[in-house]
């Protein structure tokens, strides 16, 4: 210390010293419980938990939109509603608050980066199907900055509510606006509670996970799920297709082998995993 | 030295009550907001960040300023500076504080804040934001301190200051251009998405803090017995001046990209902010009462004889701090977001919870920056005559 | 040893204490019963055997632990089976596993969390059961 006490032995402490040695204490001793805490880590053992046997596996998931097979106002409503009502999403009402996992938009307002006054006009009004893209190398990812958004093995762009601190980086880093974030309690907007799955509090964003807990039992996303039932039923064909992208031998990648497909937005380099069918039938 | 804040006179502790009574306001609505959730703001699916995230990168800038001082005085030895580099130290600590409370009350899960140290996630800029932000105010605070408490007793202050005092010259630098990283490397958001966005942000950090730094030490000239002295606000009105120069001239350069290369992703935010586009014209009138007002203050800077000029001098600093606020601190968040990545046009403007939680900030940090000018006046105004030795 | 400002020390310390021990005060005469976590509901009564997925002893003192590695188990890690120390497996999920037999979150879980004033923050999230009349 460039002062010495005032009038006291060399050995004594003068109240400023015992302040500051009283105050450093303090925090060492509670920041270092607490970051020793921290460090601790998980108690369960490795042995104590699995994944289910049943569990759907891939290397990349990726889904292939047959915008063709999308014909009548029920045909969206019930992919979306499938996703919403079993992931308990409310319904906000109005474009500020909105939360929205799956949605519609014209061509013009998916695709913004292949403006085309002149196109097809069957294609131009139609609505298409937009959901989060999982991409491969996600900007979302790359920018939360506590891995609350993160890439699992399988490519799944996960989200975890519950280490989510509601920074908001991830929808400015994301290109698509696939994330939305709970403005309000989403509780008092939800006509019905689907009581298997959880709800989100205010002050965490949300978005399309796959499904992933539904792959975990060995079920498909139920937007594809809905898709394929109905096209079954309707002896007609599906609209939408899951799989994996690193298996030669999946559905989707017979129909990228077989058909022409676009992304949103490849240039930006972000590897989407959601691939929409062009062309289709004759009156797409 | 910290009971030097709580003698005042009466209009000081006026001021401060004063200031009390706004914080008061804002936390009353923060509380508001953290029971309701941030729809009580004007942010929105589309809009996901608004008036606090653009008034916490507006005084980042102005916590760099401080920086313009050290260089002159510890670099090059320009001993004019020798007295008010203490106020440039301070206003650094105030800035960067309403820094963290402005973060603060824009996340959506508060609570959790500490996430982001328990699981550090060095690929994320806001990691480095805070450890830069943190490690600032923390530098600024000892520097500022120990040098002030060092010149009180009249000695010269203890060896291990200076590289510190060296550190953070680099790290002022740092602060600014980790904070236009947070911007810089987003796909898609045009207006942002430019190498350019770091220069442009140090750029009006350097002519917007030392401008408020000039304003500030009128102040202090006219209601205390300190006099900062004529030639120190005459040196800094010149940085003043060369860095709005650097800044709008990059600015320039940025609207040059947008009109000639006409490519939407760069136009279209440029058209939305300044002429409207579909009929959605919220934001003209304020950004173009941006720019005169930068017109305005540089005609005044360059011009040596109205620079001199102290009233002339104050006039164009208010002019200026108040067109860069408005640029930095709320143009340039919005034009990242509109139009939307569907280019749909979604528009933002601040509620009365915002703006009032927003004041209370500011008045957070003033109260910061009154009670530790008040120590470093009084210790001016004690060792008035006696050379400063740094 | 003269005490200065004696009046405003001693006032000082009067109000501290208040402060310390109001909330003694305030529960004077209260009686808060013991808490009593009811398992008798209709779920836990249908099983062949009365077990829940780790003793009781370990459940009380460990569930909040094991609720967050379920968490990151679940979330996080992709494992969502969970396999006790007797061997047996069971899905990891707190809405559909333990609430499903502790289907009374009023008469279990609240009557030690509201006796130990613990507010854990998983029910703004987590569905809690409806209750049931008993």
């Amino acid at each position: 210390m460039p002062y010495s006490a005032e009038g006291e032995g060399v050995m004594s402490m003068n109240r400023r010293q015992f302040l500051k040695i009283a105050g450093v204490s303090t925090i060492v001793g509670l920041g270092g419980t607490s970051a020793l805490n921290a460090l601790r880590g998980s108690d369960l053992e490795a042995s104590h938990v699995l994944t289910d046997e049943k569990a759907l596996n891939a290397k990349r998931w990726a889904m292939v939109i047959d915008m063709s097979k999308f014909k009548t106002g029920e045909d969206y409503k019930r992919v979306i509603k499938a996703c919403h009502s079993i992931h308990n999403v409310p319904d906000l009402g109005n474009p500020k608050d909105e939360v929205k996992w799956i949605w519609t938009d014209t061509f013009a307002h998916t695709f913004p980066s292949q403006p085309n006054e002149y196109m097809e006009e069957g294609i131009k009004h139609k609505p298409f199907i937009l959901l989060c893209n999982h991409c491969a190398n996600p900007p979302c990812v790359r920018v939360c900055p506590t891995k609350a958004t993160f890439k699992r093995k399988d490519g799944i762009i996960m989200m975890d509510q519950h280490r989510c601190i509601g920074c908001r980086f991830c929808m400015a880093g994301c290109p698509f606006g696939a994330r939305s974030f709970n403005y309000k309690d989403p509780r008092p907007f939800l006509k019905e509670e689907n009581k298997e799955y959880p709800t989100r509090t205010i002050g965490v964003v949300e978005k399309c996970t796959f499904c992933f807990e539904r792959l975990a039992r060995g079920l498909v996303p139920a937007c594809v799920e809905a898709s394929q039932e109905a096209a079954k039923a309707a002896g007609g064909e599906p609209g939408m297709f899951f799989g994996d992208l690193d298996d030669p031998k999946s559905e989707v990648r017979k129909l990228l082998a077989t058909r022409y497909t676009i992304r949103r937005k490849p240039a930006l380099g972000t590897d989407p995993s959601v691939f929409y069918v062009v062309g289709g039938d004759k009156n797409a | 030295m910290l009971e030097k804040a709580f003698t005042g006179s009466r209009s000081y502790w006026t001021w401060i009550f004063f200031l009390l009574a706004l914080v008061g306001i804002g936390f009353v609505n923060y509380l508001y907001q953290f029971k309701t959730g941030l729809g009580v703001t004007g942010m929105s699916r589309d809009v996901s960040w608004g008036l606090y995230i653009g008034q916490f990168t507006f005084l980042v800038g102005v916590a760099a300023s401080a920086v313009m001082l050290v260089i002159p005085y510890y670099l090059h030895d320009f001993k004019k500076f020798g007295k008010i580099v203490i106020l440039g130290e301070f206003l650094a600590v105030a800035a960067v504080t309403m820094c963290i409370a402005f973060i603060f009350v824009d996340l959506g899960q508060p609570m959790r804040v500490l996430n982001v140290i328990l699981y550090p996630t060095p690929n994320s800029i806001l990691f480095w934001d805070m450890i830069v932000l943190n490690g600032y105010l923390f530098l600024n605070i000892v520097i500022g301190w120990m040098t002030l408490s060092s010149d009180r007793k009249g000695i010269k202050p203890p060896a291990w200051i200076k590289p510190l005092i060296y550190l953070s010259i680099p790290w002022a630098v740092s602060i600014h251009t980790v904070t236009a990283f947070l911007y810089a490397g987003l796909p898609d958001r045009y207006f942002w998405l430019s190498a350019l966005t770091a220069a442009s942000f140090l750029s009006s950090a350097f002519a917007a803090g030392p401008a408020l730094l000039i304003i500030l030490a009128l102040i202090v000239r006219k209601f205390t017995k300190f006099d900062p002295g004529k030639e120190p606000i005459q040196a800094v009105g010149k940085i003043v001046t060369y860095a709005m120069i650097a800044n709008v001239f990059f600015f320039g350069l940025k609207i040059f990209t947008a009109a000639y290369s006409q490519i939407p992703g760069y136009l279209y935010p440029m058209k939305y902010l300044y002429f409207g586009i579909e009929g959605f014209d919220k934001l003209v009138p304020i950004m173009w009462a941006s720019s005169i007002l930068a017109v305005i203050s540089l005609a005044i800077l360059i011009v040596p004889a109205l620079r001199k000029n102290e009233t002339t001098l104050v006039l164009a600093c208010i002019a200026l701090f108040v067109s860069l606020w408005i640029d930095k601190g709320f143009g340039f968040i919005v034009g990242g977001f509109v139009p939307n990545p569907f280019k749909k046009v979604m528009e933002y403007w601040p509620t009365m919870p915002e703006i009032l939680i927003t004041i209370g900030v500011w008045a957070l940090g003033f109260l910061v920056l009154t009670l530790l000018y008040k120590i470093a006046v009084t210790v001016r105004e004690e060792t008035a005559g006696i050379e400063i030795e740094h | 040893m003269k005490l200065y400002d004696g009046g405003k020390i001693i006032a000082g310390i009067i109000i501290f204490f208040f402060l310390v021990t109001f909330p003694f005060f305030l529960n004077i005469g209260k009686v808060n019963a013991k808490p009593e976590p009811k398992i008798d509901t209709p779920e836990i009564q249908k099983l062949a055997e009365k077990k829940c997925i780790e003793p009781k002893a370990f459940m009380r003192a460990e569930h909040m632990t094991l609720l967050n590695d379920w968490r990151d188990a679940a979330v996080r890690y992709d494992r969502r089976l969970y396999v006790n120390s007797e061997g047996k497996q069971f899905t990891i999920s707190l809405q559909n596993t333990c609430m499903h037999c502790h289907s009374n979150k009023k008469k279990f879980c609240d009557e030690c969390h509201n006796y130990v004033a613990v507010k854990p923050h998983c029910w703004t999230c987590h569905i809690a059961p409806k209750e049931k009349e008993s």
